[in-house]
């Protein structure tokens, strides 16, 4: 069985999205599986279109914010987004929404972009989890 | 620096930044017939670590690397 690399996704903001980004593209380069698991302001990333216009940053630098976006462009930086489908074209990653997240927000898988795969709860994450080499929460 | 080693594929990720050339390598990869050897130019500071770490991991060998005004060649053969 491959290895497995587990990430919660809490957070919503592009810098902790490209982080995460690219740990999951590394670890699919690297014949890991990745199991991620949205929740929270994770969640409202993922929403249908949400990629596109979401523009946050942490609010401890949000000053660096456009001078972190302006850099990116000029370095044609992958995007956190590009990062993530090409993790998936290469390797096994899995996308769950945290259901109780929908609930308290009022969505269902419908809402979510096409790459989440799954609604799930915290049992079927720490199931995958519990037997990952890398566990993280971002 | 020239090589002696002959690539079967050439793949230029000069300017990508991390994680590109893994991803454009791992790419690849799957399409390379054991035997056959791969070149990769980068420019990306991490990938002198990089490269020959996933190499590492992917059971290839590394049978040369070259480094000429920042741009770093790796020959990667791919064994199983």
């Amino acid at each position: 069985m491959a290895d497995r690399m587990s990430i919660v996704l809490f957070s919503g903001t592009v810098d902790k999205l490209l982080a995460a980004s690219i740990l999951a593209t590394g670890a699919a380069a690297m014949d890991m599986d990745v199991e991620i698991f949205l929740t929270t302001w994770g969640i409202e990333a993922f929403r249908k279109g949400a990629y596109k216009t979401n523009t946050r940053v942490s609010k401890d630098f949000e000053e660096y914010g456009s001078v972190m976006r302006e850099l990116m462009a000029a370095k044609k930086a992958p995007t956190w987004w590009e990062n993530l489908l090409g993790a998936r074209e290469i390797g096994d990653v899995h996308i769950a929404a945290c259901s109780m997240t929908l609930e308290l927000f009022g969505l269902t898988l419908n809402d979510l972009e096409s790459v989440v795969d799954e609604v799930t709860g915290v049992a079927t994450f720490m199931e995958r989890a519990k037997d990952s080499k890398v566990t993280l929460f971002i | 620096m020239s090589t002696q080693v002959h690539a079967d594929q050439f793949i230029d990720a000069k300017g990508q930044m991390c994680p590109m050339p893994i991803l454009t390598l791992k790419k690849a990869w799957k399409d390379v017939a054991v035997g056959q050897i791969v070149a990769i130019a980068a420019t990306d500071q991490g990938a002198k670590r990089d490269i020959p770490t996933w190499a590492e991991v992917m059971g290839a060998t590394v049978l040369e690397m070259t480094e000429e005004q920042g741009v770093l060649t790796f020959y990667l053969q791919k064994v199983a």
